[in-house]
């Protein structure tokens, strides 16, 4: 086994005993099953869900990736003095805690559908859609998360400015957009609303979503341009990339800090 | 052989080290000795690749350190406080560096007998006193068949019983060729294992030499005085040298300043 994932194992592990994974998927499992029994509409809780999903994770991988960065940093110290490579440390750590956390959603929210199936249609595209930008954003926020833990040697500094990304991306920026919508609504603003769409991952998760629900006709002219664009294979292949890329390059940022720390 | 060139390294404004260069020879003790805060664990965790050197290189046996992890193979560390995962217990913690090494300590047993470890190895590592981890420290730092021993003020917390095998230990692995680089306060350690001292002050390096060199410069035959001469001469910038001509030295003690002494 290589060390990478050896690191894996032992992030994995320890997140295990922490019980707090174990909660999580339950939080998810609980939301998810009332949503489906109260309402009895698949649809309209893909779309609860969705909500929840989109504000809740964020948060969840920030704090707990944080919190799993500066709990473990003894143990890192230990390793690093151990014939082991930094960046086998550092993704071995990271995708130690956000394949869980990923999977955690996935699991908590994929069973109660599952079971649901059972007695009633489901539709898998929105499951599906909406399992797969929930796992998304667990993996882009734990990587914020990191970055953040490398790069700040105060944890109370690093709390905040996590904190501040929250608020930033899954509050402030929608604000933000609808701010720049209404003083510029005279204007053809539609390829620049989808341009700022690509440029936040929660939004862009929300959109990817919407689309797979008849619910997008209610966004109107937007809503249907959208739906073209990232429709056609070209708008699916940069959507995809965008979310890629906000998968990849706040882990990749991290890594490169934590290369140059000193311990 | 471990050699230390020019390595310099600043946190914020604060200088820590001021082109250091160093050679640590093998089947010797180094003692890196200075005031608190004059650069001695930083350098030492320069050796280890923890720290990286804004300038300058480390070499283990002609390996830059900063290049491969492998390196650090033989290279045994024992920290000034360690600190252990709180939720593994001792043999876990064992069993762990062993995982993430690949390869099994044929000495662990024995190192665990030496220094007195064995009814704690079920015990979580939260609940041992700074002591018992202290141990369990040395054991993981001789575990792997060691060519380079960073000793960072190893036998602080240690009882004295524990402390005695520390040393008989650190002895038996510089018989066996090792490097051996040590910081320590306590006199009685120094004097007993040191070979050498590279003395430090405010990140440069300004005496390097045999404990008999160190006395033969200072005029003082006890290791202590000795050193904090050191420490107010470098700090008055060459007062000593100023006040009392017979060390026959021009200035804060150097690397050269041995060689005049001799």
């Amino acid at each position: 086994m290589s060390t990478t994932l050896k690191v894996m194992k032992y992030a994995f592990f320890d997140l295990l005993r922490s019980r707090w994974l174990v909660a999580y998927t339950l939080f998810f499992a609980v939301a998810t099953a009332g949503l489906l029994w109260f309402g009895d509409d698949p649809v309209q809780a893909a779309l609860s869900s969705l909500n929840l999903v989109l504000l809740v994770i964020p948060l969840v991988a920030l704090m707990l990736g944080m919190n799993h960065f500066y709990y473990a940093r003894d143990y890192v110290q230990l390793i690093l003095t151990q014939p082991v490579s930094r960046p086998a440390v550092f993704l071995g750590q990271f995708v130690g805690v956000a394949a869980p956390l990923a999977g955690a959603f996935v699991v908590g929210t994929g069973v109660p559908y599952l079971v649901y199936s059972l007695a009633a249609p489901v539709q898998a595209p929105v499951l599906a859609s909406l399992l797969v930008a929930g796992a998304v954003v667990s993996v882009v926020f734990t990587g914020l998360a990191f970055w953040l833990g490398v790069a700040n040697e105060e944890r109370a500094k690093a709390l905040g400015l996590a904190l501040g990304v929250w608020l930033l991306l899954s509050i402030v920026y929608d604000g933000l957009v609808l701010f720049f919508i209404v003083i510029a609504q005279a204007y053809p603003i539609e390829t620049a609303v989808m341009g700022l769409t690509l440029l936040n991952p929660i939004d862009l998760s929300r959109v990817l979503v919407l689309l797979r629900l008849d619910t997008a006709a209610l966004l109107g002219y937007t809503g249907a341009l959208f739906a073209r664009f990232l429709g056609s294979p070209g708008g699916t292949a940069l959507a995809c990339g965008a979310l890629l890329t906000w998968a990849v390059v706040p882990a990749w940022l991290g890594l490169r800090a934590f290369r140059a720390k000193d311990f | 052989m471990v050699v230390v060139d020019a390595v310099s390294k600043r946190f914020g404004r604060l200088v820590v080290l001021k082109g250091v260069s160093a050679e640590f020879r093998p089947g010797a003790v180094t003692a890196v000795v200075g005031p608190n805060a004059s650069g001695k664990t930083t350098l030492l965790k320069c050796v280890l690749g923890l720290v990286k050197p804004d300038a300058g290189t480390v070499t283990i046996d002609g390996r830059p350190v900063d290049d491969d992890p492998r390196v650090r193979e033989r290279v045994g560390y024992m920290p000034q406080e360690p600190r252990f995962p709180d939720n593994l217990r001792v043999h876990e913690l064992f069993a762990l560096v062993q995982d993430l090494r690949g390869e099994r300590s044929e000495r662990l047993d024995e190192l665990i007998d030496h220094f007195g470890l064995r009814e704690h190895l079920r015990k979580p590592l939260r609940t041992l006193s700074g002591g018992t981890k202290q141990k369990a420290s040395a054991v993981l730092t001789f575990a792997f068949a060691p060519r380079v021993l960073v000793l960072d003020e190893p036998s602080a917390g240690l009882d004295p019983l524990a402390s005695s095998r520390l040393k008989d230990r650190i002895l038996l692995e510089r018989s066996r060729g090792a490097t051996v680089l040590l910081t320590s306060h306590v006199m009685s350690e120094l004097e007993e294992l040191a070979d050498e001292v590279l003395f430090l002050l405010e990140g440069s390096v300004r005496f390097r030499g045999t404990l008999d060199s160190l006395r033969a410069a200072t005029g003082e035959t006890r290791l202590e005085r000795a050193l904090a001469r050191l420490m107010t001469a470098g700090g008055a910038a060459g007062s000593l040298a100023a006040g009392a001509s017979r060390y026959a030295v021009a200035g804060p003690f150097s690397p050269e300043t041995e060689e005049a002494a001799a």
